[in-house]
């Protein structure tokens, strides 16, 4: 019986760890490996140590363009967090008071999740077109003509309008993950702190916000992992050089650029991009196994 | 909890000005479909003076949209399949026997939810060249089943855990096998997190274009995303076919979320735990 059982395990597990070891472990592990090697070109030479990091951090123009990208992934994280998030969870709290119409609002809100980032992208691109867009003229036509501009044409606005259109798209995630999360709280546990006399601030200051920690736990995870990937956003409507002059100029794209060469530079180095995979890499894995051990301990017991 | 509140016109206020905030702009992009570039310059928010299909035959055939589409079906149908099968089966495994390695094979597939597969791209290069399989459908649909499994067996082994212990020890004690048990005892049980899965992975893998353009030269494989990036290039100024291919390109995920909207917010709400 004991071995049939460890033969049915295998059977279970077998198909996925294969598929997942060759298609995700093996070519992480060798990106990994590919920073500790010299490269020319696409071609693997000797053994470097840590060379790509020293070059990384110390020779121009990539620790510049490190930092520069870094702040800007840090940017978007804490605008996503306080923009997105906070309206998702608002709204969240709204639906789950069961207003008029609840099941319509919460089908309209996660629509635009559906939709493709390259659509997202064009589409808003289109609307915030500095001459033809629609965004401008309607400041226009409302008499804020001054407050026009070429949204994404300026390094001052440019970050910041993307991620407005990023949380357009997503803010309907957050609000469903914790409308789940609410709802998930059983009723007693209302009636009970009503019974004992608690106003409805109260109740959902202290019951329901308290038994939401997993939601919020995993959309911080997903948030922070999320913010840290961007590369399609900036891609299809900055570039690959995250224009204007590098304004949007986040991790994924200058990975990407130093990967595979710039246009413009015809910049290409492995060694150095696979040390910019590496670092990205370790600040994924530890932010988000802090959460993920956090998550575990804070799993609370209801039913 | 109530609806009776003061505050309530205040929420409602507050839903109905996001509800027009998500709307709006897919409402302006699918009016200036069937407009012609000079209507959408001049008269952005009017309706079109004549509903014309001009746009979208020119989508469809010149653009080649047909074409992208079915690839990008083919290529969804295909990795969400295997997630689904290879990911109920390892949760299964995992969240309802323990056995020595179990928590590290947990985490080793949660690892994949935590690291961008993207990072790996030029091994991954490397391996589907290697493999024969550079410019080839196989190259997607293996590295989005192989990426996809993490969440799916994050959600589904949460699932399988929250069933009740006494489930397993009862059909044993009835005498069912380990895949009786699985595919008609605890399969059925978790369905809605099966509906969550295939969302939360169908929209990804649909929208994807890092990776056809990486793998992908040939015109006819091209999946949509990657598809409509060429097709930006090349209709720039005509902004008449430019809102068609976007509205056309929305269309078939956004009629699939209508589709599946009410499994999926079901899913959600209904919840295992007390279901």
């Amino acid at each position: 019986m004991r071995a049939g059982r460890r033969l049915w395990l295998i059977f279970f597990l077998a198909p996925a760890v294969v598929l997942f070891a060759a298609f995700v472990t093996y070519p992480i592990l060798s990106a990994l490996a590919y920073s500790l090697y010299a490269w020319e070109g696409i071609g693997r030479r000797g053994f470097d140590g840590l060379g790509n990091f020293i070059r990384l951090f110390t020779t121009f123009p990539y620790p510049r363009l490190l930092v520069n990208a870094f702040w800007h992934n840090v940017l978007v994280f804490v605008l996503t967090m306080v923009i997105q998030n906070l309206t998702g969870l608002a709204l969240a709290l709204i639906l789950a008071r069961n207003p008029w119409g609840a099941r319509a609002y919460r089908a309209i809100f996660f629509l635009p999740v559906t939709l493709s980032l390259v659509i997202v992208g064009f589409l808003w691109a289109l609307f915030l077109n500095p001459v033809f867009g629609v965004i401008n003229k309607m400041l226009g036509a409302a008499g804020l003509g001054a407050l026009a501009r070429p949204w994404l044409g300026e390094p001052a606005t440019a970050l910041v309008t993307l991620t407005l259109v990023n949380a357009w798209r997503w803010v309907g995630f957050p609000t469903i993950v914790f409308l789940a999360g609410i709802n998930a709280i059983p009723d007693d546990y209302l009636e009970a702190a009503r019974l004992d006399g608690a106003s409805e601030w109260e109740v959902t200051r202290r019951v329901v916000l308290p038994l939401l920690a997993p939601a919020v736990t995993i959309i911080v995870i997903l948030t922070f992992i999320g913010s840290f990937n961007w590369f399609e956003l900036p891609y299809v409507v900055q570039g690959v050089s995250g224009a204007p002059n590098r304004a949007t100029d986040v991790l994924g794209l200058l990975f990407y650029r130093t990967a595979f060469g710039e246009v413009d530079t015809g910049l290409q180095d492995i060694g150095v991009g696979s040390a910019i995979a590496v670092l990205m890499f370790l600040a994924l894995v530890i932010v988000s196994t802090a959460g993920a051990v956090f998550l575990r301990r804070r799993e609370v017991e209801m039913g | 909890m109530s609806r009776h509140s003061r505050w309530m016109p205040l929420m409602q206020a507050a839903l109905l000005a996001n509800a027009f905030l998500v709307l709006a702009p897919m409402l302006f992009m699918g009016l200036s479909a069937f407009k012609t570039t000079r209507e959408i310059f001049q008269h952005p928010l009017g309706l079109p003076e004549i509903w014309s299909l001009d746009n979208f035959s020119r989508v469809w055939v010149e653009a080649r949209f047909a074409r992208y589409i079915q690839n990008s079906v083919i290529v969804t149908a295909a990795s969400v399949a295997i997630i689904l099968a290879l990911g109920a089966m390892a949760s299964y495994a995992l969240g309802r026997h323990r056995f020595r390695g179990n928590d590290f094979l947990y985490l080793y597939f949660l690892s994949g939810l935590m690291l961008p597969i993207r990072l790996a791209i030029i091994p991954l290069f490397i391996l589907m060249r290697n493999l024969g399989l550079l410019d080839t459908l196989w190259s997607l649909i293996l590295i989005y089943a192989a990426s996809g499994l993490p969440s799916a067996i994050f959600i589904l082994t949460g699932f399988f855990r929250t069933l009740p212990a006494d489930l397993d020890s009862a059909a044993r004690i009835d005498g069912a096998g380990e895949w009786t048990i699985f595919a008609r005892v605890m399969l059925p049980l978790v369905r809605p997190a099966l509906v969550i899965v295939t969302v939360y992975n169908l929209i990804p893998i649909w929208n994807d274009f890092f990776f056809p353009l990486v793998f992908i030269q040939s015109d006819h494989l091209k999946t949509l995303p990657l598809g409509m990036t060429a097709f930006f290039g090349q209709y720039y100024t005509d902004w008449a076919t430019l809102f068609a291919g976007l509205t056309l390109a929305a269309v078939p995920v956004v009629a699939l979320y209508v589709m599946l909207s009410a499994h999926f917010i079901r899913g959600l709400t209904a919840g295992a735990v007390k279901g």
